[in-house]
């Protein structure tokens, strides 16, 4: 049985193979292709353009280590990821439990169409239409001040915060969407099964419906972390000065410097932390779940 | 422990009565089975008991105690799921810890409670199992244990052996019962089986588009049926249908059968008298009716042999009879054959007209 077993999916690869091939082709010419430019470029002094002399070097790499800045801008990276992410756990996930569990019907298409639509628009315009509600004299500052007594300025504009606060509404839907996708596949028996043994709504929650929809929350999580330490849009916009992090360091070198080679090495970089941090993350979020 | 009085509930959803004045009072200790078509109201009425929904009216009580205002946590019953409900995040034994636990009893005596409990449904081996690693029965038996293990007041089943195959289902109607005596607990059981209802229960109540038909013991309800719903629904049942003679009836072609029990109906209305299959006695004896007993001619239409007894189907005024002989080794009748039926008045139940 398992000897025919195995002929049959060994054959099955095979007739799979032309489905296969366009995806692999495709992954070969947009992923690949250029991600192996980049890793070439990384090593190299200048880029070959022009006719410029160039050589192989370890030196962008001993940048990141020589100079204090760059790993000063990653921690602070780190730390904004780890920031927007837990805010869009906060936000996202009791979104997701309302929309999976309390709400039935067309006031849940309505609710889920509210929560994907900063999705579907575009980043830029999502963008600065924060600026309009943030910067002084904008929306919040007018409309607070028309509703209280008192005069407070609120200017939010060109600070942490609001790089905290364009950031999660640029991403807290990719938590929504994968908290709501496990909260839906939880059976509504189970809540009732835990109430009738004697449990609070919160001791349900907190014993069996959070840990059986971790995999939403790691999965929103990684989809969250990894784009945000990243990110240089939303800091150079929203952050103005406040805003220099690890992403737009690296915008920066592609950009306005145009030292590829140290762009591309810093991304490295970037993307070897992030990957032993989602390694050393993985076995302990799968132990808790 | 404790009995559970239910009165005058009524739920509507919409426009749909899904409960319609229902009033039964399930005796303390007691083994009370719901019975009734799909759709009739028996999970609705158990949700109501247990507090996962809530009565537009009347009212619900617990060991006396009104649970109105009662959430279901407080409420100490037990429930056991038609698709077990087991938390799939635990182990065996976690999932029958679980409501000793959240109730912050000491690791030491859950641990002892949790295991007498998985003793009693005899899966002592199977504590550090996770639910998928499970047979259904064994499931069905995990769920039961979490259940019990609190100590519940009430013990709520909602088709809990329905997924089950016929053999395994049997096993588990006998274990269910011997658990249910062991601890005394007052257990409301629904299922869609009558058979089940009849063996396991000491009272069975017929639900009916949201309206309590018939309650009573089983021996009760299957030999003085009050409707012709209950007597078909519970067990076969020739029904034949006229007007009201005094001890009797008497069918449209003037044939009188006499009734010895049921309703007691004025001359002249509308009746029907129901008589079980197995109560009737076929021959070919056309001699005059010993004594009061009914009896009636037909012809044989179609015989079912199933190895301890045969059916037969006879064809009377257009009405076809059903008729159960035991296989005692007598002559078999074949199809076509002109046959006699009789039977006693007392095995005959008048019930009025609906
Ligand atoms: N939440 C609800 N909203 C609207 N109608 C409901 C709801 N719950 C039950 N009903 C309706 O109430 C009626 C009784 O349902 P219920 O689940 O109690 O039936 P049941 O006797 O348990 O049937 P089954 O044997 O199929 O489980 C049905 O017509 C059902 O459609
Ligand atoms: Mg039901």
């Amino acid at each position: 049985m398992a000897v025919r077993g195995a002929v049959a999916s060994r054959s099955g690869l095979r007739s799979a193979l032309p489905l296969l091939a366009p995806a692999y082709l495709w992954l070969t010419v947009a992923i690949f292709l250029p991600l192996s430019a980049m890793v070439f470029f990384s090593f190299m002094t200048d880029l070959p353009l022009s006719g410029k002399p160039w050589a192989f070097t370890l030196g962008n790499y001993a940048a990141f280590f020589s100079q204090g800045l760059y790993l000063t801008l990653l921690l602070a990276s780190l730390r904004l990821g780890l920031e927007v992410t837990l805010w869009c756990v906060v936000i996202g996930y009791p979104a997701a439990y309302v929309l999976a569990k309390v709400l039935r019907g067309r006031s849940r298409e309505a609710i889920f169409l509210l929560v994907i639509l900063p999705f579907w628009s575009n980043g830029l315009v999502r963008i600065f239409s924060w600026a309009m509600v943030l910067r002084e004299g904008g929306i919040l500052d007018t409309a607070l001040n028309a509703v209280l007594p008192f005069r407070i300025n609120i200017d939010l504009m060109y600070s942490y915060p609001a790089v905290i606060i364009g950031l999660v509404h640029s991403y807290v839907p990719y938590m929504v969407l994968t908290c709501y996708l496990t909260l839906q596949a939880i059976d509504d028996s189970l809540i009732e099964a835990g109430r009738s043994l004697g449990a609070s709504r919160l001791q349900v929650l907190k014993r069996v419906i959070i840990p059986l929809s971790m995999p939403g929350l790691v999965a929103g999580a990684a989809l969250i972390f990894v784009p945000v330490v990243g990110s240089f849009m939303e800091p150079r916009i929203l952050g103005g000065r406040t805003g220099t992090f690890y992403g737009t360091v690296i915008e920066d070198q592609f950009v306005a410097v145009f030292n590829w080679p140290l762009g591309a090495a810093l991304s490295f970089i970037l993307l070897a932390v992030v990957l032993v941090i989602l390694a050393v993350a993985s076995p302990v979020l799968r132990r808790a779940a | 422990m404790a009995g559970v009085q239910v009165s005058d509930v009524s739920r509507i959803f919409g426009a749909h009565k899904a409960l319609d004045d229902v009033t039964i009072d399930f005796a303390d200790g007691g083994f009370y089975a719901l019975l009734g078509p799909s759709g009739s109201g028996k999970t609705t009425l158990l949700r109501q008991i247990a507090g996962f929904d809530f009565p537009d009216s009347g009212r619900i009580s617990i060991g006396g105690e009104s649970v109105e205002r009662v959430p279901v946590e407080k409420r100490r019953i037990g429930m056991v799921f038609q698709n077990y409900a087991l938390f799939p995040n635990m182990s065996v034994a976690d999932n029958v810890a679980f409501g000793l636990s959240v109730r912050g009893e000491a690791k030491a005596v859950i641990a002892t409670e949790v295991q007498r409990a998985l003793d009693l449904v005899q899966l002592a081996k199977l504590g550090v199992r996770r639910p998928h690693q499970l047979s259904g029965g064994q499931r069905q038996r995990v769920a039961l244990a979490r259940a019990i293990v609190t100590k519940p007041r009430v013990l709520l089943l909602d088709e809990p052996l329905g997924a089950l195959d016929k053999a395994l289902r049997v096993d588990m109607q006998i274990e269910l019962k011997r658990i249910q005596r062991e601890i005394g607990i007052t257990t409301i059981f629904v299922t869609h089986d009558q058979e089940e209802a009849l063996t396991m229960s000491d009272r069975i109540g017929i639900l009916r588009d949201g309206r309590l038909v018939q309650e009573g013991p089983p021996e009760e309800i299957y030999d003085r049926p009050k409707s012709e719903f209950a007597a078909t629904f519970l067990g076969d049942a020739n029904i034949f249908r006229g007007d009201t003679t005094g001890n009797g009836i008497r069918l449209p072609d003037g044939t009188a059968i006499a009734a010895g029990a049921g309703a007691t109906l004025a001359a002249g209305t509308k009746a029907s008298c129901a008589v079980r299959p197995e109560r009737i006695r076929i021959g070919t004896d056309t001699g005059a009716a010993d004594g009061d007993a009914n009896m009636l001619k037909g012809q044989v239409s179609k015989r079912i042999f199933a190895g301890n007894n045969s059916t037969y189907f006879v064809e009377r005024a257009g009405q076809t009879l059903k008729v159960i002989v035991q296989n005692t080794g007598a002559d078999r009748l074949a199809e076509g054959q002109d046959v006699v039926l009789r039977w006693s008045p007392e095995s005959t139940v008048l019930i009025a007209a609906t």
